[in-house]
């Protein structure tokens, strides 16, 4: 069965008199295990994708079944709680919570789970442990480098287990020598930890890692092919 | 749903990061608790010193003076006729059922002497029902008996005053002391009441036969005539009833017709007090209102700092959406947030409250009175400001759309 499943998905945006289509009768499936990269100009609508994908926002018309849930008629509240058992976030920005330490980001996810895990901190150790960051743990944000920030925030991305990772631009905010780093990494956790990994870049360099390349313009999708690493 | 320890950890930390912050919010609701303690426990202080003076003057108490007289044309004060006697006080105990006890009073002031000491005093002539009309104990030896009323015995009962003035460290009874050069034997010494609510010295007095007094100290026109009757009713209920049978009686005794008007007045004193006790309680009430007021300023900084820590912190509000933060996880986090700001505030104002109460009492000599309901009303009160005032940037927060937030620089 299909980790990612979406039928005719539209997302539609009323701009004055004219209407944008960011998302276009999407179909797309997506199997557990793979490594995706989605990719397209700006305004190509593949942010809109991955936020739609992510239940972080609803689609305008279409279902999408995540993980065999159709999560399209969801409400906010529903859709929390998918984001924080099936759904890990990597985003270009980091996101952070400042001041605070990066053992205790990693702990944020395990704080809104539904059955409170008692380990909370053995759990985010172990997470930090896996990305080589378990002598920084108690290290905050602007006292770590930009690709160990990153490390932690893909912690915080496994910490609770989810099966669907979701990368948008991760490496934007990396310089070259580092986005190799974290791109390796990705690539470790899909074949090692078996994670589906769905990473939306613009650049070619970065997409390369992955082993599915979906490309969006105008909010449809024109191409989607194999890719050999 | 989140746990409520977790949500706990997560205010209290957002709170200890904004250090300054978070104190200068908790300033208005202390100075507003503070303000309410203080405020209530002066006010509260000083009706119960009013209470206390009540007291000490007599519970129950009713006086009853003679009317004016007229001369020629001039109408003195009220008072000024000598139209009230000690048949009249012994009747209105005889026939009044809510009357227990009446004192006639003829005073007089007059210097008074033992050795070689002298001292002015208020010298009043009475029977043995003023100790039981005015509430007061005797310190030592006894109080009149019945027939040193009636035989006019030169004997007297002495205020503490008077005692400290006269004997120093001497024990005054069964001595003999001259007022207006008769001598009379100390009988008794009353107990210590000190000040009346109008200032005056309780203890300045000596208490004389009513009889002794007309013969021998301060004769008047008229045979039996006082100049006031003090009046114990039989319980605070009783007093109006007392009064309008005190009227009753006087009226038929001093043979007035329907149609004119009474020839002496009835003064209810307990009512009298009681109703500056109660406008001190008003006044105790105006403080703490006023106080209120400054609470609920302190309740809007809450609000204020709530509203900019919530635009402030819109991005991690977005990254806890994002890892799975309900609506519900972050109206609460905000919640406690603006609860924990109120209650720590509100202990800090307690504090500040009862240690402020104490210093003014200590530099003013007030009378102050720390009570626990206040301290109990204030803390609740803070609470719900927090919880009114917390509540709509809460729920703004809960509000946010994931994605804008995650966007918001």
């Amino acid at each position: 069965m299909a980790l990612i499943n979406t039928q005719q998905l539209e997302k539609r945006y009323d701009v004055g008199d004219s209407v944008v289509h960011a998302l276009d009768r999407v179909c797309v499936q997506i199997d557990p295990g793979e490594f995706v990269a989605v990719m397209g100009p700006s305004g190509s609508g593949k942010s809109t994708f991955m936020n739609v994908i992510g239940c972080l926002d609803e689609p305008t018309a279409g279902r999408y079944f995540l993980d065999g849930i159709d999560v399209s008629q969801m409400g906010r509240n529903d859709l929390a709680q998918i984001r924080n058992e099936k759904i890990g976030f990597v985003f270009q920005g980091f996101h952070l919570l400042a001041r605070t330490s990066a053992l205790e980001n990693v702990e944020v996810p395990l704080l809104y789970s539904k059955n409170h895990p008692k380990d909370h901190k053995n759990r985010a150790r172990e997470a930090l442990k896996l990305l080589g960051l378990e002598t920084r743990q108690h290290h905050q944000p602007n006292q770590l480098s930009g690709g160990q920030q990153q490390r932690v925030a893909i912690a915080r991305a496994l910490v609770n287990n989810a099966p669907l990772l979701l990368a948008d631009e991760p490496t934007g905010n990396l310089d070259t020598k580092t986005s190799i780093e974290i791109m390796e990494l990705f690539v470790r956790l899909n074949e090692e930890k078996k994670i589906t990994i769905v990473l939306v870049t613009h650049e070619p360099d970065i997409s390369a890692y992955s082993k599915r390349i979906i490309r969006f313009l105008d909010g449809k999708i024109v191409s989607d092919r194999e890719n050999q690493r | 749903m989140i746990n409520f320890y977790s949500t706990l950890k997560i205010s209290l930390r957002a709170l200890r990061v904004n250090m300054m912050r978070s104190a200068l919010t908790m300033l208005g609701i202390i100075i507003g608790v503070a303000a309410v303690i203080t405020m209530l426990a002066v006010g509260k202080g000083a009706s119960n010193k009013i209470s206390e003076q009540i007291a000490t003057v007599g519970s129950n108490l009713i006086i009853v003076i003679p009317g004016s007289f007229t001369s020629g044309g001039i109408r003195l004060g009220s008072g000024s006729s000598q139209n009230l006697t000690v048949a009249d006080a012994d009747a209105m105990k005889q026939e009044c059922s809510s009357v227990s006890t009446t004192a006639p009073v003829l005073n007089g002031s007059s210097q008074v002497v033992y050795g070689n000491q002298n001292w002015a005093t208020s010298v009043i002539g009475t029977n043995e029902g003023m100790l039981d009309v005015r509430d007061w104990m005797l310190f030592s030896g006894r109080n009149f008996y019945d027939q040193d009323i009636r035989g006019a015995a030169k004997v007297c009962i002495l205020g503490q005053t008077v005692v400290d003035n006269l004997f120093g460290n001497d024990d005054p009874l069964y001595k003999s002391i001259r007022i207006k050069k008769v001598p009379f034997t100390v009988i008794g010494v009353l107990a210590s009441k000190g000040q009346s609510f109008m200032g005056q010295d309780q203890d300045d007095i000596i208490y004389v036969p009513v009889t002794t007094a007309q013969r021998n100290l301060f004769g008047r026109h008229f045979p039996g005539s006082v100049r006031s009757i003090m009046v114990k009713a039989v319980s605070t209920e009783d007093l109006s009833r007392a009064e309008t049978q005190i009227r009753d009686l006087l009226r038929q005794r001093h043979r007035i017709a329907a149609n004119q008007e009474d020839d002496f007045s009835v003064r209810n004193l307990t009512q009298m007090m009681q109703m500056a006790e109660q406008s001190s309680h008003v006044m105790a009430l105006l403080l703490a209102a006023i106080a209120g007021v400054s609470l609920m300023v302190g309740g809007i900084g809450i609000m204020n700092i709530m509203l900019v820590s919530v635009t402030e912190r819109t991005r991690e509000i977005g990254i806890r959406m994002a890892v799975g933060a309900k609506s519900w996880d972050i109206r609460t986090q905000f919640l406690i947030e603006a609860l924990i700001l109120s209650l720590i505030g509100g202990l800090a104002g307690v504090l500040t409250g009862v240690i402020v109460a104490e210093m003014l009492s200590f530099l003013t000599e007030w009378t102050i009175l720390i009570s626990p309901v206040s301290i109990v009303m204030s803390l609740g009160f803070s609470g719900l400001v927090g919880i009114f005032f917390g509540f709509y940037p809460a729920y703004q927060a809960s509000l946010m759309n994931p994605i804008d937030a995650l966007r918001h620089e």
